[in-house]
């Protein structure tokens, strides 16, 4: 008897569930152990109801509104048809093609610059807070009013930027109504809006790599870029590849900057997100049901992303 | 730590649970899909046809949710509303009105979310585009038996292509509370400064080149003539351009795109001609509805494609003043884009519900010389008067409104004589309007935004996709 008595005063933290108490000393503990949790699973029980419907409900039905369309007032099933639907419209691959850029674009801009800003903040003794308020100060600002502030800036006719171009000799560039520099305006301002989080989380990171490492690297006469290349980023590498994983996610998601600076598509549909698409389909065309199509390509692809990104980042620390 | 087969055991009891609880969300899931069978008694479309001619009973107590009540920021239009209700329970005394206050009265998301969630108010606020979208969600009554000349006397003299955008299959879905054609909004001070006739619009596109031209050569930024290449805005008005020149977007069978013409490459080849040639247009592009108004109200812009009904934004808004603007037809005036919005009545609500319903919009909205039409009110509350908005009455109805209308005038009505004198045929939008729209704003975008744009092959992509959106309707 001694063995599962021992066994109950001290499960091991990955125990299977217990078994049916048979004895009234097992049934005591068992509603010992249950009042113990009650408290537990009361807090719990909030949070699972809010993801449930706002969460998860709200996923399964998107699941199902894929495959269903209204017809003469009722929602009938439609097979893959949404899914044709949006495999046929031109539109799709323009939106997939402009989100691989700005997540492309982003990934250049948006990952290194502030990194870069995080290793300069990080040699600064002085003032290194008000630095830090300077970089986070476009977080704080209302994404509307941010956009507003690009918009005027790159406005080709009394915008800013062309106004400093033209000032020092350089051609005006048309900036959001071009096709070719569309995008790259949109990730400029996307990255200006942004980087401030970024930069203090690698900031932070920085601020844990230990001084001797770098001394021990400078008595083997590494330069700047071989510290950064040798200690910095082995020892940052945790931080920087998740970061790397949610910004490759929430850039495949942008919708604000496009949408408020070019009114959606821009010039020949060149800024067009899939994500837009999505809300295009949703809000314009009123078809939910390709809306959702979309959206579960868009989830499916991403999750499918992120577990072999995962993956590989195991198989590699390993 | 080794792993004996794909799934252990514990992993199997989670992956059971996990199961389970998808099925169990799936279940949910499917309790929501809405039906359309969902009548909830009495409904309008059941009923029989003489009961519901017949006018509202007295002793019939009914209580009416009602869209878009002006919000309290608009004191004189609540003041309005709440004296109409005041008059309206005269006559009704059995029925309350509870006005539901929203402001602006219609936002696409809002309305959509709002028709799936079947919350929309006993009687709701719809625009004439909206008719397929309510349809789809089953949301509106047939009210085609409940609207004859006793229960709305104007009937007879209301302009039946109004109503037919408001039908479907023969059946009556809403009743209209306001209505527009596009014309050509011009800034008459502009006009004088570049010694063009204000009292003479521009009346083809040629003229409106050379006017734009002139107005251009002001200088200080700003543009003869402004164009939307956005958020769908670009495609809508491409459609109103074609209309005015005798084009269509659609073919009459309603299965192919029908602007890939001559036609279609001449309107794109003056809109280039206007942005690169003349410089007339501007450098900003890319604008969507409100940008162009803000142009003009800032004293910047001399013309663009418009409703009576932006001049009253522009006023109230942006600061601008009724004198300083006048209306012309569409450039070509073969035809043009008419809109408007209307009030549909929730599908299932009761019969007595709908009569209510029907007399409160001919009440409020549909009686010459009362409620809007109260034109001696309206300016008695400081409100303007003298737009040519709406403009759905004809025969004796019209001529007495114009007469009240102009006898009330807050603003010089002979601004919009070049409008009024000529009314240009209205047509309402192509099948899967917004779709297409989408497909024109590109076109209309490279016009605007590439120096070097082909318009035949611009033309050529969006009538294929164009036809990829109908085949698949």
């Amino acid at each position: 008897m001694s063995a599962p008595v021992l066994a109950e005063r001290q499960p091991p933290p990955s125990a299977p569930a217990a078994p049916a108490p048979r004895s009234p000393r097992d049934r005591a503990a068992f509603r010992q152990a249950l009042r113990r949790n009650l408290t537990a699973h009361g807090f719990l029980i909030g949070a699972v109801l809010c993801f449930s419907f706002f969460s998860w409900y709200p996923m399964v039905r998107e699941f199902f509104l894929a495959f269903e369309k209204r017809e003469n007032g009722a929602t009938v099933w439609a097979g893959w048809s949404n899914f044709t639907y949006i495999f046929n419209d031109p539109a799709f691959w323009q939106a997939w093609r402009n989100t691989l850029l700005f997540t492309g674009l982003a990934l250049l801009l948006g990952f290194a610059v502030p990194f870069v800003v995080a290793l300069v903040l990080n040699e600064f003794r002085h003032g290194r807070g008000y630095l830090r308020l300077l970089v986070y100060l476009p977080v704080m600002l209302p994404p509307v009013a941010s956009v507003l502030l690009f918009k005027y800036f790159y406005d080709p006719g009394y915008g800013l930027f062309n106004r400093v171009l033209g000032a020092v000799g350089l051609p005006e560039q048309q900036w959001l109504q071009s096709t070719d520099t569309a995008m790259l305006s949109v990730v400029i301002a996307a990255t200006w809006m942004n980087m401030g989080g970024a930069t203090l989380i690698y900031l932070a990171a920085l601020q844990g790599v230990p001084g001797e490492q770098y001394e021990a690297a400078e008595l083997d006469g590494a330069g700047i870029l071989r510290k950064i290349w040798h200690v910095t980023i082995p020892q940052t590498r945790l931080v920087l590849s998740l970061m790397l994983l949610m910004q490759i996610i929430a850039t495949t998601q942008v919708f604000v900057e496009p949408f408020l600076l070019t009114g959606g598509a821009g010039p020949e549909g060149a800024t067009l997100t899939v994500v837009q698409l999505i809300y295009q389909y949703a809000f314009t065309f009123n078809n939910y049901g390709s809306a959702a199509a979309l959206g579960l390509v868009l989830l499916v692809l991403l999750a499918a992303f992120s577990a072999a990104y995962v993956r590989l980042s195991r198989a590699s620390e390993e | 730590m080794t792993r004996s087969g794909m799934i252990r055991p514990r992993d199997r009891r989670r992956h059971a649970a996990a199961l389970a609880s998808a099925l169990a969300l799936a279940a949910l899931a499917a309790c929501g899909t809405s039906s359309s069978d969902d009548g909830g008694g009495g409904g309008g479309d059941a009923v029989d046809a003489a009961e519901a001619a017949a006018p509202l009973d007295p002793a019939a107590k009914v209580s009416l949710t009602i869209d878009c009540m002006p919000p309290a920021t608009e004191k004189a239009e609540l003041r309005q509303w709440k004296e109409d209700v005041e008059k309206f329970n005269e006559k009704y005394p059995n029925v309350t009105i509870e006005g539901k206050q929203t402001d602006p009265c219609l936002e696409p998301p809002r309305f959509t979310a709002m028709l799936k969630a079947k919350s929309q108010p006993d009687v709701f606020y719809t625009y004439f585009t909206d008719l397929q979208q309510v349809l789809d969600n089953d949301g509106a009554t047939d009210i085609s038996a409940y609207v004859n000349d006793r229960t709305v006397p104007a009937l007879k003299d209301m302009d039946p292509g109004v109503l037919d955008v408001l039908k479907r299959d023969g059946k009556l879905y809403g009743l209209p509370c306001s209505n527009y054609t596009m014309g050509l909004l011009i800034n008459r001070p502009l006009f004088e400064k570049a010694g063009l006739d204000p009292d003479r619009p521009p009346a083809t596109w040629p003229e409106v080149r050379a006017a734009a031209k002139r107005i251009a050569a002001l200088g200080d930024g700003t543009a003869g003539f402004g164009e939307y290449s956005a958020g769908n805005n670009g495609g809508w008005h491409y459609t109103a351009t074609t209309y005015g020149l005798g084009g269509d977007i659609v073919d009459e069978r309603g299965t192919g795109a029908a602007f890939d013409d001559a036609r279609g490459r001449r309107i794109l080849d003056n809109l280039k001609a206007m942005r690169w040639d003349d410089d007339s247009m501007g450098r900003t592009q890319l604008l969507k509805w409100g940008d162009l108004q803000k142009q003009m109200a800032a004293g910047k812009l001399g013309m663009f494609l418009a409703a009576p009904d932006d001049i009253t934004y522009m006023v109230q808004n942006l600061g601008a003043k009724y004198e300083d603007y006048g209306m012309a037809p569409i450039p070509g005036q073969r035809a043009t884009l008419f809109g408007g919005n209307d009030y549909m009545i929730k599908k299932g609500i009761s019969s007595d519900k709908v009569k209510a319903a029907v007399a409160w919009i001919t009440f409020k909205f549909l009686t010459p010389g009362k409620g809007q039409f109260d034109w001696a009110r309206t300016k008695a509350d400081g409100l303007p008067v003298g737009l040519p908005q709406p403009a759905f009455w004809t025969g004796a109805t019209k001529s007495a409104d114009d007469k009240a209308r102009a006898a009330s005038s807050t603003m010089p009505v002979a601004n919009f004589r070049a409008f009024t004198a000529h009314p240009v045929q209205g047509r309402h939008e192509p099948p899967k309007a917004q779709e297409i729209y989408k497909v024109l704003d590109t076109v209309m975008s490279a016009v605007l935004t590439n120096e070097d744009a082909d318009t035949g092959k611009l033309l050529d992509t969006a009538r294929r996709q164009v036809d990829q959106i109908l085949a698949n309707q």
